[in-house]
């Protein structure tokens, strides 16, 4: 019996205990979410490096070659996305739900990577946004079952295309549309061939589709 | 048997010693303006099944059953929370992009229909937190046209 009583006293104080440091928590919790967003900010400050930077070079030399130089170095930014994007939905169309995955989370590497400093602020702001949500598909698609994966790979192809609307790109691409997925309001996807290989029904119904429109 | 005695005794020590180690507590009392229903027009039974349903680890407020004083059940519900947020947080629904929303609003849907939120392990021991198959419908038909809508 006497013991039991030891142990029912230190039981005591650690609910004493508990509650006063249950408190100071929520302080703490705040503090680093302050602390987080100036981390953000400075990580945000220093993107800079590797490319060139036009603005201090000639003003008589920025003539049209230059200009079409910036929008392929811009097109060349994306390209890694849009390569593992294309892997990503190859898989998919074959039903593979390992591969999609593995190349979901180099698909995430791919997004982290992207340079966007180059951009003006307004398509800066627009790339974040695009960036963020297409991290969160990619990591979905990284861990899902191959519906889920289906599923995020529909509002990721939205993510890719606005996102090559922006950097351009140099490969020529195919714009599809199957009006079926997503309780028949229909689902886009990007392809390099022009031949319809259906990534949101993979074997069951492979050349379900239509090419909307053909990009470069 | 005295290896017995002494094995029950470590483990009530690890026990107690546990109990020091704090956790983050996830309460509130501000409803921020960026809050969910604050931004939308939600009907009052959408609005009652998100928040019995899906505000405990999906925003900055939740309703502590009496055992997360206990470790270590604290710890596996301040994972519990911070996943959640970390996914979706209503409270932070004002400043997410129309994008975001549409991209939550789709994984809302899709999460409710096929039963995976709320998690099983959740309603095991909130028993009303687990939405009714009437209460699924009427919050999946909001929750779509609110989507459509954007």
């Amino acid at each position: 019996m006497s013991k039991l009583k030891i142990p029912t006293g230190i039981l005591a104080m650690a609910v004493v205990a508990l509650m006063a440091t249950s408190c100071k928590d929520t302080k703490k919790e705040n503090n680093n979410e302050d602390a987080h967003h100036t981390e953000q900010m400075e990580e945000n400050g220093h993107l800079d490096d590797g490319v060139q930077d036009h603005s201090t070079m000639d003003h008589d030399k920025m003539g049209l070659s230059d200009k079409m130089m910036d929008m392929n170095k811009n097109a060349m930014r994306s390209s890694q996305i849009v390569g593992d994007y294309l892997e990503l939905k190859n898989a998919l169309v074959a039903d593979n739900k390992e591969a999609a995955a593995k190349v979901g989370e180099k698909l995430v590497g791919s997004l982290e990577n992207f340079d966007k400093s180059k951009f003006d602020k307004e398509q800066q702001g627009e790339l974040t946004d695009i960036i963020e949500d297409a991290t969160e598909h990619a990591e979905h698609i990284a861990k899902s079952h191959l519906d889920h994966q289906r599923e995020h790979f529909d509002v990721l192809s939205k993510d890719v295309i606005d996102l090559i609307s922006i950097t351009g790109t140099k490969k020529t691409l195919y714009q599809d549309f199957c009006p079926m997925f997503n309780d028949k309001k229909g689902a886009q996807w990007l392809s390099a061939t022009k031949e319809i290989k259906n990534p949101y029904y993979g074997s069951k119904m492979v050349t379900c589709g239509s090419v909307q429109k053909q990009i470069n | 048997m005295k290896i017995a005695k002494v094995i029950g005794w470590v483990l009530l020590i690890v026990l107690v010693g546990i109990q020091f180690v704090s956790t983050t507590r996830n309460q509130s009392d501000i409803v921020p303006t960026t809050d969910f229903m604050i931004v939308n027009n939600v009907p009052k039974p959408v609005e009652n099944s998100l928040i019995t349903s899906c505000y405990d680890c999906h925003s900055n407020n939740t309703n502590y059953p009496w055992y997360n004083k206990v470790q270590p059940v604290a710890w596996f519900l301040e994972g519990h929370v911070e996943d959640g947020k970390k996914e979706l947080n209503f409270n932070e629904w004002g400043n997410y992009s129309s994008r975001r929303r549409n991209s939550k609003l789709k994984s809302i849907i899709s999460q409710i229909e096929d039963d995976e939120m709320p998690l099983t392990s959740y309603t095991l021991i909130h028993s009303d937190a687990q939405l009714s198959e009437k209460n699924k419908e009427i919050v999946i038909k909001w929750i779509t046209q609110l989507k459509d809508s954007l």
